[in-house]
């Protein structure tokens, strides 16, 4: 009880000091604010040079994919690198073997190895993600490879393209779902994504150019200029991000919802 | 009063709002004795803190940090449709004459690759009708760094039941100090 009330005494005075500091900070909605359009006297915005220039330097009518991939593409690579990381710790964490073959996860445990057979009370969640997992699937895929021209991108399509599998594996059995995207394939998925990152900033630099710096892939691309390069090049690098958080996401939701057995989910 | 309710609560509810959730976040983070829930607290505070990011990226009356297809310059290597330019968010209309003039430059001269400093000069996008693309971009990669590790967090809290038989902070601290580490 004396926590409560201390941590509410804490909680109060902190707020207040908070609210009291933001009382010089910009109106919502002001496009003089600081971080939208710098400070008088200092340098120049480069929010600024992102909504003007950097449709001439990649372009990709989307700028948050262009700032995401291009500009800030170290940033992006490692935060993937931190998704896998994330994945692997959650397998060191939580996976066990209890049995020697238990690595090849088998569904004989469990009857109802498809979406409506044996267990009847299922028939209608089996049929209703039957019929929309491809939907989602599909609109995952149209997300990654979309996601220069319309809201999306690697994170997104990737985060659906994971949530497919885990709906699957509520719907019926975690068996089933690793029978269709196993533990060898989620984890060599979210490498691979990772190494086609790296494999283009590793590419740029072959070329003579510096990680991560597209224009170079010109040579190899054969596009018309450096900036359609940088363009395709972050569609690759997007595939690459989608490929690590697919599989990490289902890395999470498997081990999480069995204990790390990988034995039967929810 | 009247000037209270227009500086304080209209033009920084959104700072209220940040500031109110993250409170009730770092309360739970405190206060809460079983990990789940100190992990819901910790899930609302960086709500807040996106919430935040998101918030100083806006700009009345802008639009999404996505150009639109028919208005970039070099889709009009023609220049004839002025119509799709004039209903976007680029500057002045007076701009299309010299831009369609510089497009007509860098179709002539393709080959020479300077036509990047044509487009700076001809695409006069108006920053202040677009939204600061910056914080979306942090907040997009933070929402699914967020996610991977709270999956760690709770494959620790399931290891730590799976050890000790329970989620509670006290009934943990009281078996770490009886010596019953075995679990």
């Amino acid at each position: 009880m004396i926590t409560k009330v201390l941590a509410t005494v804490a909680v109060v005075i902190t707020g207040a000091l908070l609210l009291y500091g933001t009382a010089d900070f910009p109106a919502f909605g002001d496009p003089n604010s600081p971080a939208s359009a710098g400070v008088e006297g200092g340098a120049p915005s480069i929010s600024k040079y992102f909504i003007t220039e950097s449709y001439g330097d990649t372009k990709v009518p989307n700028l948050v994919t262009s700032v995401l991939a291009d500009y800030r593409g170290y940033d992006t690579m490692f935060e993937t690198v931190v998704v896998l990381a994330a994945g692997m710790a959650i397998f060191a964490i939580l996976r066990v073997f209890r049995e020697e073959d238990d690595l090849v996860p088998n569904a004989s445990h469990s009857e109802g190895n498809s979406f409506t057979d044996g267990d009847h009370s299922r028939i209608i969640v089996g049929t209703t993600v039957r019929l929309v997992v491809p939907v989602i699937q599909l609109f995952a895929l149209y997300v990654i490879a979309h996601g220069h021209h319309s809201p999306g991108g690697g994170f997104q399509g990737g985060v659906i393209l994971g949530a497919s599998f885990i709906i699957i594996a509520l719907a019926t059995d975690l068996g089933y779902a690793l029978n269709r995207f196993s533990e060898k394939s989620y984890f060599n998925l979210a490498a691979i994504g990772i190494l086609i990152y790296a494999g283009f900033g590793v590419l740029c630099q072959v070329l003579g150019s510096n990680f991560l710096d597209y224009g170079v892939l010109q040579k190899v691309l054969f596009t018309d200029g450096p900036e359609m390069a940088r363009s395709h090049s972050m569609l690759g690098v997007e595939v690459g991000v989608a490929f690590t958080v697919t599989g990490i996401m289902f890395a999470i939701y498997a081990n999480l919802s069995s204990r790390g057995t990988l034995k039967s989910g929810l | 009063m009247a000037d209270f309710f227009q500086n304080t609560l209209h033009d920084h509810f959104n700072y209220w709002v940040y500031v109110i959730l993250m409170m009730i976040g770092l309360w739970a983070v405190i206060a809460k004795n079983n990990f789940i829930k100190k992990l819901i607290g910790l899930s609302i505070f960086q709500t807040a803190i996106i919430l935040f990011y998101v918030s100083i990226g806006v700009k009345v009356d802008a639009s999404i940090p996505i150009l639109h297809h028919h208005e970039e310059p070099a889709a009009h290597a023609e220049g004839h449709d002025k119509g799709h330019k004039a209903d976007y968010a680029v500057g002045e209309k007076d701009d299309s004459a010299p831009a369609a003039h510089d497009n007509h430059d860098s179709h002539e001269s393709q080959e020479s690759h300077g036509d990047h400093d044509h487009h700076a000069d001809a695409h006069a996008v108006n920053p202040d009708l677009i939204a600061n693309p910056l914080p979306h971009v942090l907040m997009l990669t933070a929402i699914v760094v967020g996610v991977a590790t709270l999956g760690v967090a709770l494959a620790l809290s399931q290891r730590i039941y799976k050890e000790f038989g329970t989620l509670e902070e006290s009934e943990l601290l009281e078996q770490l100090k009886g010596g019953n580490v075995d679990g």
